[in-house]
C-alpha cells in the first residue's frame, strides 16, 4: 500500500506552489482552475443537511469513512469557494480522524487566504474547516 | 465651500468634491479605490469628520439639561441639525423630526408604538415584495402579535410594482401601507405619490422607507403627504448611528412613548409618570449627540453641491454603466423600469456574484454582492443574489469604465 502523505507534507507542498505566484491575479486564477476541476459531489450530498451555512454562496460537504480514513466530498455554486474546498480536500481528505481533528492548517494563513479574503468570506472558510473536523470527530467517536 | 460649485459647464467641480473625501484618496490591493457600494453606505466628507473632531475636542457635553456653556453649545448644535433635517425633507415643524439610530429603528418605532396601538386582529398591512428586510420584518412581528395580516404587493419581471394588484389589495381593512421609495436592490423608484393618495382614500396611513431615496431625490414630505418617512444619516454622507423618523405632528402626539428613560419624561413620581413633549417623548436617554451634530455638516454639504446636480450626475453614471454592461454576453440588469436612480444590479449567466465580488475587490473595486437584505425579491426573481454597483456624487465616468473592464476580465476568467 502506498504511503499516504501527511497533512504537514501536503500543506508544505501547497505553500511552495503558491510561492511561485507573482501576483494575486495568478493565485486567483489557480484557485479558479482548482474549482473548475473539482468534480461535483455525488447526488446524495446535495441535500439540505449537507449544506454549510455561509453568507453568500452555498457549500455542500459530505464525508465517508473508508479503511480508517475520512474521504470528503465538497462542492459550491461559487467557483472560488469551490477552489478553496478543493485545497482543503487535498489536505484533509484521506487522513485519519485524529490527524484531521489536530490539523492546524497554517497553510491558509501562509498562502494569504485568511488575510486576503474579507471577514465574511473567511468566516465561510472557518465554517468549512469546522464542518470537516466535525465529520472527523463523528467518525472517531463511532469507531 | 463656493469652490465646489463650478463656474464651468460641469454640474459641479468633481475634482474639488472628490478632494473632500479622504477615504477615496487611497489604493486598495495596489489599485486606486473605486467605491461603488454607496447604497450600503456613503463615504464622509472632511466637514463631517471635522465636525466630530471639533465636538469632542471643544464642546462635548450632555445636552438639554446642563446650564453650563458647553452643554448649551452642544444643545444648540444638536437642535440645529433638527432644523436642517426639517428643511431637508420640508417638514412643517421641527417637532416632527425624531432622531433614532437609523431607518431600521425609525420603522420599528412606528411598528412598536403606532402599530401596537392601532393594529388589531384582522387588520391588514400592505408591504411590497421589494422591501428591505427592515421594512418587512417589523410588520410581520407586529402582525403575529396582533393576529393582523401582512399582504405583499408583487413585483413584475421588469422590477416594477404591480400597481394593478395594489389596487386589488387595498381596502377598508388596510390600516397601513409600508412602502420603499427606492429599491435598494434595483434602484427602481416607486410611485409613492399614487400609493399615498389611494391609501388615504381608504383611510390607511403610509410609511415611506426613504433609506435609498433621501440622498438622491428631493424629498418634500408635505407634498408627498406621507404619514411617516424614515431614513438614515449614513446613506446621506453623514455618520453611522443616526436616523430620522418624520411623522405628522398629530400622529406623533397620539402615539405612546417607545422607550422609557431620561429625557422622554416630564415628571416622574412613585404615583405616576408624565411624558415630555415632542420630539423628546421619543428620544429617551442620552442621544447620539456627536453624530447628530456631524449630520448637519453632511446635509449642508449636499445642499452646497446641490441635489439636482448630484442627481443629474448620478443619472449620467447610471446610463453609462447600463450601456457598457449591456455589451457583456449573458449579463442581465435587474429593474428595467425607466424610473431608476443610481443603482445598477445585475446577474451574469453561469457566474456566481460572490466570485465577481472577490475578483473586483482584487482590483480595488468595491461593489456589493448577495441578496441585499431583500430575500423575498430575490426569490421572486428566482436568483440567489446579484452584483450591485451604486453611485454617489464623487464617482466618475472613468471609474465606471475601470469597473466594466475589470468585470469583463473577471467573467472571462470565471466562465
Amino acid at each position: 500500500m502506498n504511503k499516504v502523505a501527511t497533512i504537514a507534507d501536503i500543506e508544505k507542498d501547497i505553500v511552495e506552489s503558491f510561492s511561485l505566484f507573482d501576483s494575486w491575479d495568478e493565485k486567483y486564477e489557480y484557485i479558479i482552475e482548482l474549482g473548475k476541476k473539482l468534480p461535483p459531489v455525488p447526488e446524495q450530498y446535495r441535500e439540505e443537511i449537507f449544506k454549510v451555512k455561509g453568507c453568500q454562496s452555498t457549500v455542500w460537504l459530505g464525508a465517508e469513512y473508508i479503511g480508517g480514513r475520512v474521504v470528503f466530498y465538497g462542492d459550491s455554486d461559487a467557483v472560488i469557494v469551490k477552489g478553496l474546498i478543493s485545497l482543503l480536500m487535498q489536505v484533509l481528505s484521506n487522513q485519519t480522524p485524529q490527524d484531521i481533528i489536530e490539523a492546524r492548517l497554517g497553510f491558509l494563513g501562509e498562502i494569504g487566504m485568511m488575510n486576503h479574503l474579507a471577514q465574511t468570506r473567511s468566516n465561510g472558510l472557518v465554517a468549512m474547516v469546522k464542518q470537516m473536523k466535525n465529520y472527523a470527530l463523528a467518525f472517531k467517536l463511532k469507531s | 465651500m463656493n469652490s465646489l460649485v463650478s463656474v464651468h459647464n460641469e454640474l459641479y467641480d468633481f475634482a474639488a468634491v472628490r478632494q473632500q473625501f479622504p477615504v477615496l484618496q487611497q489604493q486598495i490591493k495596489g489599485h486606486p479605490l473605486v467605491y461603488f457600494d454607496n447604497a450600503a453606505t456613503t463615504q464622509k466628507p472632511l466637514s463631517v469628520i471635522n465636525a466630530l473632531l471639533t465636538y469632542y475636542s471643544n464642546y462635548n457635553a450632555n445636552i438639554h439639561r446642563g446650564i453650563h456653556s458647553l452643554a448649551e453649545q452642544a444643545t444648540a448644535a444638536f437642535e440645529q441639525t433638527r432644523d436642517t433635517v426639517k428643511q431637508f425633507i420640508n417638514a412643517s415643524e421641527r417637532e416632527e423630526i425624531i432622531f433614532t439610530s437609523g431607518a431600521t429603528e425609525s420603522i420599528n418605532l412606528v411598528a412598536q408604538t403606532w402599530g401596537r396601538q392601532n393594529i388589531h386582529e384582522g387588520d391588514e398591512i400592505l408591504v411590497s415584495e421589494m422591501e428591505h428586510h427592515s421594512n418587512f420584518v417589523p410588520w410581520f412581528m407586529l402582525a403575529r402579535e396582533k393576529k393582523a395580516v401582512v399582504k405583499v404587493i408583487p413585483v413584475t419581471e421588469e422590477g416594477a410594482l404591480r400597481m394593478d394588484v395594489f389596487d386589488e389589495l387595498i381596502s377598508a381593512k388596510t390600516k397601513l401601507v409600508a412602502i420603499v421609495h427606492v429599491s435598494n436592490a434595483m434602484g427602481v423608484v416607486n410611485p409613492v405619490e399614487k400609493i399615498i393618495r389611494k391609501a388615504h382614500e381608504v383611510g390607511a396611513l403610509v410609511l415611506v422607507d426613504g433609506a435609498q431615496s433621501s440622498v438622491h431625490l428631493n424629498i418634500d414630505v408635505q407634498m408627498l403627504e406621507c404619514d411617516f418617512f424614515a431614513f438614515s444619516a449614513h446613506k446621506v454622507y453623514g455618520p453611522t448611528g443616526v436616523g430620522v423618523l418624520y411623522g405628522k405632528h398629530s400622529l406623533l402626539q397620539s402615539m405612546p412613548p417607545y422607550k422609557g428613560g431620561g429625557e422622554m419624561i416630564k415628571e416622574v413620581s412613585i404615583d405616576g409618570i408624565s411624558y415630555n413633549d415632542l420630539p423628546y417623548k421619543f428620544e429617551a436617554g442620552t442621544p447620539n449627540i456627536a453624530d447628530v451634530i456631524a449630520f448637519q455638516a453632511a446635509l449642508e454639504f449636499v445642499n452646497e453641491v446641490g441635489k439636482m446636480a448630484i442627481c443629474t450626475h448620478e443619472t449620467n453614471l447610471l446610463k453609462h454603466a447600463q450601456q457598457a454592461l449591456s455589451t457583456i454576453d449573458g449579463l442581465t440588469i435587474l429593474g428595467r423600469s425607466s424610473e431608476k436612480i443610481s443603482v445598477v444590479s445585475f446577474v451574469v449567466e453561469g457566474v456566481h456574484p460572490q466570485d465577481i465580488g472577490i475578483l473586483l475587490d482584487n482590483k480595488g473595486i468595491a461593489v456589493r454582492t448577495g441578496h441585499h437584505c431583500a430575500q423575498p425579491l430575490m426569490k421572486c426573481l428566482n436568483i440567489p443574489g446579484t452584483t450591485r454597483a451604486s453611485f454617489a456624487m464623487y464617482n466618475t465616468l472613468q471609474e465606471v469604465d475601470v469597473f466594466v473592464e475589470a468585470l469583463k476580465k473577471s467573467v472571462k476568467l470565471l466562465r
